[in-house]
């Protein structure tokens, strides 16, 4: 891919995809944590699979009113 | 087209999944708060355990002309023992009546379960309908799966010239279609999660049939054409012989013989681990119904170890209060997920009906 195509359309997997693929992999990591460990992987989980929701809020406080 | 039609086909149940499922997330609290979920007395000083021999009795006159099914030990509460009894020992499971007793006391502390939470249960499980209802909900799971994996195959061509985390409100079906995308992006390994693992536990009844028409029935070979025992063990000298056998092991609960879990002739004692993970790997000790030795002790096959395991990650009761409440708002963020991809079909169509063409750049996919 080249820049000059990168910049005339600005869609590319990790644009599209890399966000929820990111939250993905921390939500699998936060519901096995808390099985596999209860002190600390119960901690992670709780960031790892609260982190769909604070982003959604946070989404949600800056949208664009019109 | 794959999207629109595994969504629309299961919506209704999956929105009864997901509404029963809410409540569900908090079964313990609400039972308790209810008086559903009854604890022991405080232990006094020196308190020395009863026989469970002594709590079964106390059972089967508590319930008399019944027959003890299991009993069972609270994780969480030490001193709270669970017997089921029933009108006969393979009996239907909803006919099944679960009474907390006192490990100190052999006092009964009042029934399990039951009230509203039950019918959220049984509307979740299998809407009354019993094996073929369970079965039916399994299938939708199996669509909203499907719904999700072309969910993520149309997310492309919808959203790339959108930047991630877009919610316009210039109308509602523009904000219905950003929440849609936005909602249904950040909970999807979730929802996955919980789908699989809610399809792999309508297959319960299914696992559990191969289990004994496989493993248990060689386990239970030598036992062939003997009749089932007369006079039962005493049952603190079966526990006590399936301690010796898995010694690191907490009991999880005991079937008597002629239950679902175990054969006719046997007490199956299904032993637990103390970690989350290894606290549901359950491991079945047979015991001779009449003398409580031990027969056989086999791990439980991989499919039947993948349902235990399955189990938490569907109910989310494995990491405290904290994961229950971020349970329930997926839960409800799902919900939205599924109400605004219903709207945007219904709109779609009332378009397509009044045959207006007006341009609808940001909905279509972008090419």
């Amino acid at each position: 891919m080249t820049a000059a195509h990168n910049s005339r359309s600005s869609a590319n997997w990790r644009t599209v995809y890399g966000g929820p693929l990111l939250l993905g992999v921390l939500s699998i990591a936060g519901l096995l944590s808390a099985l596999l460990s209860a002190g600390p992987g119960r901690y992670f989980s709780w960031l790892a699979l609260g982190a769909p929701v604070v982003l959604t809020a946070w989404f949600f406080a800056r949208r664009k009113r019109t | 087209m794959v999207h629109t039609w595994s969504s629309l086909i299961s919506t209704l149940f999956l929105l009864l999944l997901c509404i029963t499922g809410l409540p569900l997330i908090f079964h313990h609290e609400i039972d308790e708060l209810l008086g559903y979920d009854p604890k022991p007395e405080i232990a006094q000083p020196g308190a020395v355990k009863r026989s469970i021999d002594e709590i079964a009795r106390t059972a089967l006159a508590n319930d008399p002309g019944r027959v003890l099914q299991y009993i069972l030990w609270d994780k969480d509460e030490p001193n709270n023992i669970i017997a089921f009894t029933n009108s006969k020992v393979d009996g239907d499971p909803d006919a099944a009546t679960l009474r907390a007793y006192d490990a100190n006391t052999a006092k009964p502390l009042g029934p399990v379960g039951g009230g509203p939470m039950l019918i959220f249960l049984k509307l979740h499980v299998d809407m009354f309908a019993g094996q073929p209802g369970k079965l039916f909900l399994g299938a939708m799971g199996f669509l909203f799966l499907i719904a999700i994996v072309s969910g993520v195959v149309l997310y492309w061509p919808f959203t790339r010239r959108l930047s991630f985390g877009t919610l316009r409100d210039k109308s509602r079906r523009i904000a219905s279609f950003d929440w849609h995308n936005l909602l249904g992006a950040v909970t999807i390994a979730w929802a996955l999660v919980v789908g699989a693992t809610g399809v792999i536990n309508t297959l319960a009844e299914v696992m559990l049939s191969q289990w004994k028409a496989t493993e248990l029935a060689d386990m239970v070979k030598p036992y062939a054409g003997k009749p089932p025992p007369v006079h039962l063990a005493s049952l603190d000298k079966t526990l006590a012989n399936a301690r010796k056998t898995a010694p690191d092991m907490n009991v999880s609960f005991v079937a008597f013989p002629g239950t679902p879990f175990t054969s006719s002739h046997h007490f199956a004692v299904f032993m637990r681990g103390d970690t989350p993970l290894t606290s549901r790997l359950l491991k079945p000790v047979l015991l001779d119904g009449e003398t409580g030795e031990v027969s056989d002790a086999r791990d439980l096959p991989v499919y039947l170890k993948a349902l235990l395991v399955s189990q938490p990650l569907h109910f989310g009761d494995y990491g405290g209060m904290p994961l229950k409440i971020i349970w329930a708002l997926l839960d409800v963020m799902t919900i939205v997920v599924i109400g605004s991809g219903l709207y945007l079909w219904v709109v779609k169509r009332r378009k397509h009906r009044s045959h207006a063409i007006t341009a609808q750049p940001s909905l279509q996919p972008l090419r």
